[in-house]
C-alpha cells in the first residue's frame, strides 16, 4: 500500500468496466453474424427494448435481496398482479385506446400504469407484513412462505378474472415502426427503451446522489453497521420493497403491452427469467442488474435468430458462462 | 429396529397413523375395490418415496432445489421412451433403467458442483433455472418425448391386466398383471424409503444435518460440505428417478403434465412441509393426507361451489372451484410454514412428550 501525503486526494475507487463492455462486444461480434446490418440493428434495438423491460421487473428483487437478504420467490406475482390491473383502466377505455392520437392513448395509459403502481406497491406492503416478517432471517422459510404467496397470488387472480388469455392491444399510435432507410424499429420498443433508461437513470440517482440512497447502499454493505448508526432499517427495506413490487407492477403492464396479453401464468415465466437476470448481474447490483437484463434479452434476440433451437436453454448456457467467469455474478455488491 | 434404522417413529399416535397407512396401503387391492382406490394407493407410495428423497434435501440438508421434478421426469420419461421405442419387453425396461438413472445423477452431480459450490441461495433459483428450461425442452423436442402429448406405451406381457396370474376361485380374489404392478410400486418405494431412513441416519446423516444447522462450523470440523451436500443431491436425485420409473409403469404413460410440470414441484413441497421436514416420516404422511384431499376433497369443493353459486353468493363460487384448489392449499402452506413447521410429524412427536422432536428444528 502507498502511502498518502495528507494534500493528496483520496484514490479513486476502482472502476469495473469489462461487465460493461461485454453487452456492447457482444452487439459487435454479432454484426458479421447476422450479415445485414438493418436487420442487426432491429434485433438490437429489440434487444435493448426488451432488455430494458426486464430490468424495469428485476431491480426491485435485487435490491430487495441485497438490502435484507431477502429472496422473494413470489416476485412475479407483482408483474402480473399489475399487467391484470391495467386492464381494469384499459378496457373501458378501448374506444381512446384505439384513437389515431397520440395524447388520447397517453391519457388512458399513464393513469393505467400508475394505478398498476400503486396496487402492486400496496400488495407489497401486505406481502412484507404477513409473510416476509415473521420468517424474517430465514431464509428456507422465505422461500416456502413466498412461493406459498406465488401461488395464492395467481391463484386469486384466476378465480378473479378466470382462467382465459386477456387480451391488451397496443394503443393505435405505439403501434407499426419507425423506418430509416430499410431499418425498422417498432414504435413501442422505443417508448419501453425510454421508460427503462429513465427509470434506470433515476434509481442511480437516487442511490447515488441522496442520503437515502446513500443508506440503502450502505445497507446492502453492512446491514448491523447501519442499524448501529441508528437508522431504522427495516422501514427503509419496506420502502425498497414497495417500490421494487410498484416497478415490478410497471413492467407487469409493459410487458403486457409488448405481448399484447395478459394471462397470470406469465408470473411463473418471467421469475425464472428474472431470477437468471438477477443472479448473472450479481444479487444486489442495479448496475449489474441492468447488464443482465440486456445480456439475457440480447441472447433471446440474437440467439433466437441464429440458431431457433438454442434459444430455449440460452439462457441457461449465459448464466453458466457468466458465473464461469464470476462466480458470484458480474459486480459481487454483497458480502453474503 | 434393525430394519428402521434405529430411527423408530418416536411416538404412539405417529406409529399406529404409520401402521394403518402402510397396512391399508398393502391391502388396497382387496380392501377397496376399483380402478380409483389403486390409483389412488400406488400414487401414494410413488409419491411417498418421491417426497422422502426431496425430505433429503429440504429437511436434512436445508437447500431448497426446485429441480427435483426434472429428477422425477427423466426416469419417466427415461423408461417411457425406452419401452415405446423398443416395444413392451424386460430388454426395455433395463434400457430405461440404465440410462435414465445415471442420466438424472450426472444431472444432479453437475448441477450440484455448479451452484452449491458459490452459495446456498444460488441453489434454489439456479435449480428453477435449469428445471424450467428442462421443461420447454422435453416439449419441445417432440420426435423424442411426443411434446405435450407424451408417450403412452404397453407394458411387458406379465405386469398387464390382462395377464391372469392366480384365477378367481382359488381365493376369491383375482390377481392379475395390474396388482402385480401395484405390489412392485409398492415393495420398492418401501425398499427406496427405508434405504434413505438408512441414509439419514448413518454418519454421512449426520454430516448433513450439521451442514444445515451451521454450514461453516462443519466445514471448519473438516467436512468437505460442497462433497456432501452434492452426494446428498446425487442420491435424492436418483430416488426421485426411480420414483419416475415407478409412477411411468404405473400409468403406462410419461408426460409434461403428469411428471414434469411445476406444479408437481408446488405438490412435493406442501407434503414435505405439511408432513414434516427433515423426519423422513412425513414424507408418508404428507403424501397420505395429500394425495386423499386432492382426490376426493375436489369433489367436495365443487358441490360447495355449485351451493354458493345457487346462493347467489358474490366471488365465492369462483374461489370454491374445483381448479382453485391450489390456492387453499397455497393458504395451507403458507399457514403450515408459519404455523407448524414441523409438520405432522413434529406435532405429533412434541404432542407425545418427545423432547429431541424440537431439536431437529
Amino acid at each position: 500500500m502507498t502511502e498518502l501525503a495528507a494534500n493528496d486526494p483520496l484514490p479513486k475507487p476502482k472502476r469495473d468496466i469489462a461487465p460493461v463492455l461485454l453487452p456492447i462486444a457482444v452487439a459487435l461480434v454479432m454484426i458479421p453474424l447476422i450479415g445485414s446490418p438493418s436487420t442487426w440493428l432491429t434485433l438490437t434495438a429489440a434487444s435493448l427494448a426488451m432488455g430494458m423491460m426486464i430490468f424495469i421487473m428485476a431491480s426491485g428483487l435485487t435490491l430487495v435481496f441485497g438490502l435484507m437478504d431477502v429472496l422473494n420467490f413470489g416476485h412475479g406475482a407483482f408483474i402480473a398482479v399489475g399487467a391484470y390491473v391495467a386492464t381494469l383502466v384499459l378496457a373501458p377505455f378501448a374506444a381512446s385506446i384505439q384513437a389515431d392520437s397520440l395524447w388520447m392513448n397517453l391519457a388512458v395509459l399513464a393513469p393505467a400504469a400508475l394505478l398498476s403502481m400503486a396496487v402492486s406497491g400496496a400488495l407489497g406492503l401486505v406481502v412484507e407484513r404477513v409473510l416476509i416478517l415473521p420468517v424474517y432471517g430465514q431464509h428456507l422459510k422465505q422461500i416456502l412462505m413466498t412461493t406459498g404467496g406465488l401461488i395464492v397470488a395467481e391463484q386469486t387472480l384466476y378465480a378473479l378474472w378466470g382462467p382465459q388469455i386477456i387480451p391488451m392491444p397496443l394503443p393505435a399510435s405505439l403501434r407499426g415502426s419507425f423506418i430509416l432507410g430499410d431499418v425498422a424499429i417498432a414504435k413501442y420498443r422505443v417508448l419501453a427503451m425510454l421508460i427503462g433508461l429513465a427509470i434506470f437513470i433515476a434509481i442511480q440517482l437516487v442511490l447515488n446522489r441522496t442520503k437515502l440512497g446513500l443508506l440503502i447502499r450502505a445497507g446492502v454493505e453492512n446491514r448491523e453497521m447501519v442499524e448501529a448508526l441508528g437508522y431504522r432499517i427495516r422501514r427503509l427495506f419496506l420502502g425498497v420493497f414497495m417500490t421494487g413490487s410498484a416497478l415490478a407492477g410497471l413492467g407487469g403492464v409493459m410487458w403486457a403491452l409488448y405481448r399484447e396479453q395478459v394471462h397470470a401464468s406469465m408470473s411463473d415465466d418471467l421469475t425464472v427469467l428474472i431470477f437468471i437476470v438477477v443472479i448473472i448481474g450479481g444479487l444486489g447490483s442495479i448496475g449489474g442488474c441492468f447488464i443482465g437484463a440486456i445480456l439475457v434479452a440480447m441472447v433471446a434476440n440474437y440467439g433466437g435468430f441464429l440458431v431457433p433451437k438454442l434459444a430455449l436453454v440460452s439462457n441457461i448456457l449465459l448464466m453458466v458462462a457468466i458465473l464461469m467467469w464470476r462466480p458470484r455474478g458480474l459486480y459481487a455488491v454483497t458480502s453474503r | 429396529m434393525m430394519i428402521l434404522s434405529g430411527d423408530p417413529p418416536r411416538s404412539r399416535v405417529l406409529t399406529l397413523l404409520l401402521v394403518v397407512i402402510i397396512l391399508a396401503l398393502a391391502a388396497t387391492p382387496f380392501l377397496f375395490p376399483g380402478a380409483k382406490a389403486l390409483n389412488v394407493a400406488a400414487k401414494i407410495c410413488v409419491f411417498a418415496a418421491l417426497v422422502a428423497s426431496y425430505d433429503l434435501l429440504l429437511g436434512y440438508t436445508g437447500s431448497v432445489s426446485f429441480a427435483h421434478t426434472m429428477f422425477y421426469g427423466i426416469g419417466s420419461y427415461a423408461i417411457a421412451i425406452a419401452l415405446y421405442g423398443m416395444g413392451p419387453n424386460w430388454a426395455a425396461v433395463a434400457t430405461g433403467i440404465v440410462i435414465g438413472l445415471p442420466l438424472a445423477a450426472l444431472l444432479a452431480l453437475a448441477i450440484g458442483l455448479f451452484s452449491l459450490r458459490v452459495a446456498a441461495i444460488f441453489f434454489a433459483m439456479i435449480t428453477l433455472a435449469v428445471a424450467s428450461a428442462f421443461q420447454v425442452l422435453a416439449s419441445q423436442l417432440s420426435w423424442l418425448t411426443g411434446g405435450e402429448d407424451g408417450r403412452s406405451f404397453q407394458l411387458p406381457e406379465l405386469l398387464r391386466p390382462g395377464t391372469v396370474l392366480i384365477s378367481k376361485n382359488l381365493f376369491g380374489f383375482e390377481i392379475n398383471g395390474r396388482i402385480l404392478t401395484f405390489y412392485l410400486v409398492f415393495a420398492i418405494s418401501a425398499l427406496m424409503i427405508l434405504a434413505l431412513l438408512r441414509v439419514v441416519n448413518s454418519p454421512f446423516g449426520r454430516v448433513l444435518q450439521a451442514i444445515r444447522e451451521n454450514r461453516f462450523r462443519a466445514e471448519a470440523l473438516g467436512f468437505r460440505t460442497v462433497f456432501h451436500l452434492t452426494y446428498a443431491n446425487c442420491l435424492a436425485a436418483l430416488v426421485a428417478a426411480s420414483a419416475g420409473i415407478l409412477n411411468a409403469l404405473w400409468l403406462r404413460y410419461a408426460g409434461p403434465d403428469t411428471s414434469l410440470s411445476f406444479s408437481i414441484m408446488l405438490d412435493i413441497l406442501l407434503m414435505v412441509v405439511i408432513g414434516g421436514m427433515g423426519t423422513i416420516y412425513g414424507a408418508i404422511i404428507g403424501a397420505t393426507i395429500f394425495i386423499l384431499a386432492q382426490n376426493y376433497l375436489q369433489s367436495l369443493m365443487g358441490v360447495a361451489s355449485q351451493a354458493a353459486s345457487e346462493a347467489g353468493l358474490p366471488l365465492l363460487p369462483g374461489l370454491l372451484h374445483p381448479d382453485r384448489w391450489l390456492l387453499w392449499l397455497g393458504l395451507l402452506f403458507i399457514a403450515s410454514v408459519y404455523f407448524f413447521p414441523t409438520g405432522v410429524v413434529g406435532r405429533l412427536r412434541k404432542a407425545g412428550g418427545d423432547k429431541s422432536a424440537d431439536a431437529s428444528h
